[in-house]
């Protein structure tokens, strides 16, 4: 056995090696090199009085411990309609996971669980879809056919999610490229999941059955940024029908990366647009990785076909770490496990994403796959060895290691071990062939683990339980001509309203483009000024204070027609709406009331000008002009705000 | 499946595949004026309109495309999709107990039929073992398709059929019998097999299920297990229903044939117990009796078979107001027993009684049973019932009224003495009526109840 085989070191090595940059260094040339290529799928809640396929109410939440009745079930993988079965459903049948769902009376009923039938379609979700399709430019089926998608793991009770495509083929503008879109489908939203520990998870089912649009784009995103500007246009492109719900969870994207040489991994559930361009960046990395140790493999590894992993249980007694913590209670029944890895010496340190290295895909597996919790294994490269090389020693003599092997010490349940085992091998044979399809879960900062196999086509099937729904001409007419303008264009609108770059989220994201022109319509207010006051001041007001059930972008509407009615200057509008956010049902008058407001004629507040101007010459400690502006300003915006445009009184103030 | 490349289509979709050129399982792109669709055109299920086209889109998701839109369709492809569940030879193990599956149709096990958009049984020891690999832990499993009827048309005929079968697997010495059934009739056939098929020596088990096979959730393979396990190593040789439990997958139930009805149109626990407890609980751990009385495993081979059916009997269900020609046209069309579902102890109106006097006189056989379904008949509380018996009704007991069905269809098919066939309804053959009604043999409790609340927050539905 080599001694001077240094995990650290081969961990830069080999980061270097496949020439990772930070992201915040990355080029087009970078992206260019390791072929970024992205798609998205984003899904989108929409605000429909009841859920999709019963007449329970959609948008009513449960806390986790708010349940009046539970219930178990098991899936089992059934064939596709073309007659295959599918990898994850084959995955989730290895884990043999029993599914708890806590159901509450008001929100669930029992087709959520699935012993009813499902009844007809819900026309309003159906007809708000419709509208967000042809928002996408997507072509409109003529004939909508429910099919029931796949999901084994647990997160629908029926195994499956009833779900129907609108429209196939459509496009969104961005600022410098088009962007196709594959389909837009209409569905049932899954359960919340409250735990998921060994071999039992638990789900709510609140948000079970809840419409959901998801539209697909194709891989056309060639950067990160790229990325979240496709994720943000969507997203307003549904907020701007006015049919989308919002609030936490309403909208969550799955991100598709691949490299050149890699294959589709899909990032499960982003709630933030802003974590896409890190993600992004370090899956396609992380392929990369993956595609490097492939060719180290090819050379080290003489026969791929025949490579085996060899594994034998160990006595508790000789091995034990200090730090090797097994779940309390439980450590009893453990059983403990080493597993050599033949030729596998510098692959469990390579590399994969910051701060982590090919080894944790193990652990990651073995969680998922084997339901053993973590920490559920150590190796014989990790950056701290916590078993200390006198421990490793044994296991290489246990193991009969060679030199160049690499080891894995892990421990689970008894009835896990099988699983576990095969679970190793199944990850180091992937590692021959490049990058395994796999759906991923997302972390905060920017990296990712294994989720799922990735599922394919396969597990479509069509739902026997409801006939197909024909699209007449007449309808897609009806709902055409009652479309809002497109998103593009209604950022073009403010561009030319002069409106600020960094208010165009806000204000596209809660759909207040109606709102600011019904404002410049109705009141003669420029957008420009309602603009920054919902995106800078309102947004301003939302971090600070908690939300309260009354407060509406229509009140902004209300208090500002008060002002105009009143004939006092918007200016004032700023801070009422700090109260008015806080108290809702405070009248007006009262507000201005609370920030001492006093009517006084504009002429009065001019006649002060002069006397403060000359006040400011004798104390000058500026010989700035524009300083002494600033300090009249100051004295007489109090008394101006509200009775005078501030800007008109600025202009009258004049040293010379 | 059928061969025929324009499968389900008709009408305009039909002559629009063919002024195309095209066919079911090719490849398309279509031009329409909704804009381009590519994908692979799908069969249609027959009973749909003629006005669209069915295409898989690559996606995996299937869509219609109207044909009135459709200007061209141009094939780039064709291939053909063939379903089949993956087939593996059943394994023989030795030492465990051999089971015999009998397959009468219904939704135990099934596929997607193209001709109608729904699912079709599918049935082979590979094929169930393919699916349900955990069978092969419990049992040796042979099977035997006998017929593929949907349970509504199980009828004299099938169950004949069956009771001669199930004689003839036992003498062969098989050691446990299941039989696949749909799930609606499925009381009907589990009475009419307790009839016909009397001092078995070994476990007979109807199994079903609620949710076809082709779902993941299905309750088909845990039934089959819990069923397997049943016949195979269960000590209660009788017929029984053998189906969920709660709705949760946790433990099945076995029924005795004679007193068990489905309750609910489509919940996983819709099989209940009427005014009894179940016979038994039932996991893939084994069988857990809950009455201590029934008839236990034998090892020898003698059972009786009694396939006798007459199917002039018919069953009715009163209503306030019903008319006495009801009652007439039965008799006028020959039927030779009637079974009433009367009110409350069992009654109905006065202005049927000169239809039952002369359904009686012409020697028809009636029996009464109750709508409530739980309780006896009592014809001796009210005026009305003694007046129906002095007019020859015969109170049926606590028979459930699907049996009484079974059982007088059975008895006039041995005998047209009615004397004899009082005999044979009064007498049970399996607690098709019984001398007493345990207090928990009646609970249908009711939500929102406060302690009712808090067991079903504990105890798993």
């Amino acid at each position: 056995m080599k001694q001077n085989f240094n995990p650290k070191r081969n961990f830069a090595e080999t980061k270097k090696a496949i020439g990772y940059v930070a992201r915040k260094n990355a080029t087009q040339k970078d992206y260019n090199r390791i072929g970024f290529m992205s798609g998205l799928e984003v899904h989108q809640q929409l605000k429909t009085k009841e859920k999709l396929f019963c007449h329970c109410p959609a948008g009513l939440f449960q806390k986790a411990d708010q349940y009046d009745a539970e219930l178990i079930r098991h899936m089992r993988p059934t064939l596709s309609e073309l007659g295959e079965y599918d990898g994850t459903a084959l995955m989730e049948f290895r884990t043999r996971k029993q599914i708890v769902y806590l159901i509450k009376n008001e929100t669930a009923c029992t087709y959520d669980v699935d012993d009813t039938p499902p009844f007809v379609v819900n026309r309003e979700a159906l007809d708000y879809a419709i509208e967000i399709a042809l928002l996408s430019n997507l072509k409109i089926v003529g004939e909508v056919h429910i099919s029931r998608k796949q999901y084994l793991d647990g997160s629908i009770p029926t195994g499956f999610q009833r779900t129907t495509i609108i429209g196939v083929e459509g496009d969104i503008q961005l600022r410098k490229k088009k962007v196709r879109l594959i389909q837009l489908s209409l569905e049932e939203d899954s359960c919340r999941e409250v735990s998921d520990i060994g071999h039992v998870r638990v789900f709510r089912t609140d948000r079970l059955g809840m419409p959901l649009i998801e539209t697909v784009t194709y891989p056309d995103f060639a950067n990160p940024d790229e990325v979240k500007e496709g994720a943000d246009y969507i997203r307003f492109l549904n907020r701007s029908s006015g049919k989308a719900r919002t609030g936490i969870g309403s909208t969550r994207a799955d991100v598709n990366v691949s490299c050149k040489g890699g294959t589709r991994v899909e990032i499960k559930g982003v709630a933030h647009t802003g974590w896409m361009p890190e993600l992004t960046h370090n899956e396609a990395f992380r392929q990369w990785a993956l595609l490097n140790i492939r060719e180290i493999l090819k050379k080290k590894v003489k026969n791929l076909k025949e490579w085996k992993l060899t594994s034998v249980e160990i006595r508790k007694d000789d091995f034990i770490v200090d730090s090797m913590t097994l779940p309390e209670g439980q450590s009893e029944n453990y059983r403990i496990f080493a597993v050599n890895l033949p030729d596998f010496q510098g692959i469990l340190s390579h590399f994969t994403q910051p701060g982590k290295m090919f080894a944790d895909e193990f652990s990651d597996r073995l969680k998922v796959v084997a339901c053993i919790e973590k920490p559920n294994m150590v190796h014989s490269e990790m950056m701290e060895d916590i078993a200390g090389k006198k421990t490793w020693k044994k296991v290489q003599r246990i193991l009969d290691s060679k030199e160049g092997d690499a080891q894995i010490v892990f421990w689970g349940p008894d009835a896990d071990i099988k699983t576990a085992i095969e679970t190793i091998e199944e990850r180091c044979k992937m590692a021959f062939s490049g990058v395994p399809n796999e759906t991923r879960k997302s972390f905060e900062d920017g990296t990712t683990i294994f989720e799922r196999v990735l599922p394919g086509a396969d597990r479509m099937y069509p739902d026997t339980d409801s006939a197909p729904i024909p699209l007449e001409d007449s309808l897609i007419t009806k709902l055409t001509a009652g479309l809002p303008p497109l998103v593009s264009d209604r950022i073009n609108q403010l561009t030319k309203w002069q409106v600020p770059e960094d208010a165009y989220t806000y204000i596209l994201k809660n759909n207040l483009i109606p709102l600011i022109e019904k404002i410049k319509n109705e009141l003669s207010i420029s957008p420009r000024f309602s603009s920054l006051l919902f995106a800078h001041t309102l947004k301003h007001i939302q971090g600070q204070y908690k939300p309260l059930p009354d407060f509406s972008f229509e009140k902004v509407f209300e208090l500002l027609k008060y002002l105009d009615a009143k004939k006092i200057d918007q200016a004032i509008a700023k801070k009422m709406l700090f109260h008015q956010y806080q108290h809702p049902k405070m009248d007006f008058e009262s507000i201005l009331i609370t920030i001492g407001f006093k009517e006084v004629p504009k002429e009065d507040i001019v006649r002060k000008i002069p006397f403060l101007v000359n006040k400011f010459k004798q104390t000058r400690i500026s010989p700035n002009d524009a300083a002494g502006v600033r300090w009249v300003m100051g004295n007489l915006t109090k008394v101006a705000l509200g009775n005078a445009s501030l800007s008109d009184l600025s202009k009258m103030i004049k040293f010379q | 499946m059928s061969d025929d490349i324009f499968q389900g289509y008709k009408g305009r979709a039909l002559e629009m595949l063919m002024k195309f050129n095209s066919r079911v399982w090719a490849h398309v792109k279509v031009d329409t004026t909704r804009g381009v669709f590519e994908g692979t055109i799908l069969p249609r299920a027959e009973n749909t309109d003629d006005k669209h086209l069915v295409l898989k889109f690559f996606t995996g998701y299937n869509i219609g495309l109207d044909v009135e839109t459709i200007t061209d369709i141009t094939e780039l492809g064709y291939k053909k999709a063939v379903y089949k569940i993956p087939e593996k030879e059943f394994p023989y193990t030795k030492g465990k107990p051999n089971v015999k599956l009998l397959g009468t149709g219904g939704t135990i096990a099934s596929r997607l039929d193209y001709r109608t958009g729904a699912v079709i049984p599918a049935f082979s020891p590979g094929e169930l073992y393919g699916a349900v690999p955990e069978l092969a832990d419990i049992c040796n499993l042979t099977t035997e398709k006998l017929f593929a009827v949907f349970s509504e048309n199980m009828g004299p005929d099938q169950y004949k059929k069956l009771a001669v079968a199930i004689g003839h697997e036992i003498e062969k010495g098989i050691d446990g019998i299941i039989i696949g059934h749909g799930t609606d009739t499925m009381h009907y056939t589990s009475a009419a097999l307790t009839f016909m098929v009397q001092n078995s020596p070994i476990p007979i088990v109807l199994v079903g299920s609620q949710r076809s096979s082709d779902r993941p959730s299905s309750d088909a393979a845990l039934n089959l297990m819990h069923a397997a396990t049943a016949a195979g190593h269960g000590d209660i040789a009788e017929v029984m229903v053998c189906m969920f439990g709660p709705t949760s997958d946790e433990y099945g139930f076995l029924h005795r044939g004679t007193r068990v009805r489905k309750m609910h149109s489509s919940y996983r626990s819709t099989f209940r117990t009427i005014g009894d407890t179940p016979l038994a609980t039932v996991t893939r751990e084994g069988v857990f009796p809950i009455k201590s009385e029934y008839h236990k495993r034998r090892k020898d081979r003698k059972v009786n078979i009694y396939p006798y059916f007459e199917e002039k009997v018919a069953m009715i269900y009163y209503y306030t107001n019903m008319q006495p020609d009801m009652i007439d046209s039965l008799v006028e069309n020959g039927y030779k027993g009637i079974i009433i579902i009367g009110t409350g102890l069992g009654h109905v109106n006065k202005p049927l009684y000169p239809a039952i006097e002369r359904a009686v006189k012409k020697g028809i056989a009636i029996y009464m049973t109750v709508q409530t379904l739980w309780g006896y008949v009592h014809m001796f509380v009210y005026d009305t019932g003694r007046d129906l018996m002095a007019k020859g009704i015969v109170p049926a007991e606590n028979m459930l009224p699907e049996v009484a069905y079974i059982k007088l269809s059975w008895a006039l098919g041995q005998t047209n003495d009615l004397e004899k066939v009082k005999e044979i309804m009064l007498t049970p053959v399996n607690d098709e009526t019984t001398l007493r009604e345990p207090y928990n043999g009646y609970l249908i409790y009711q939500g929102g109840v406060k302690e009712v609340e808090e067991f079903i927050r504990k105890v798993h539905k």
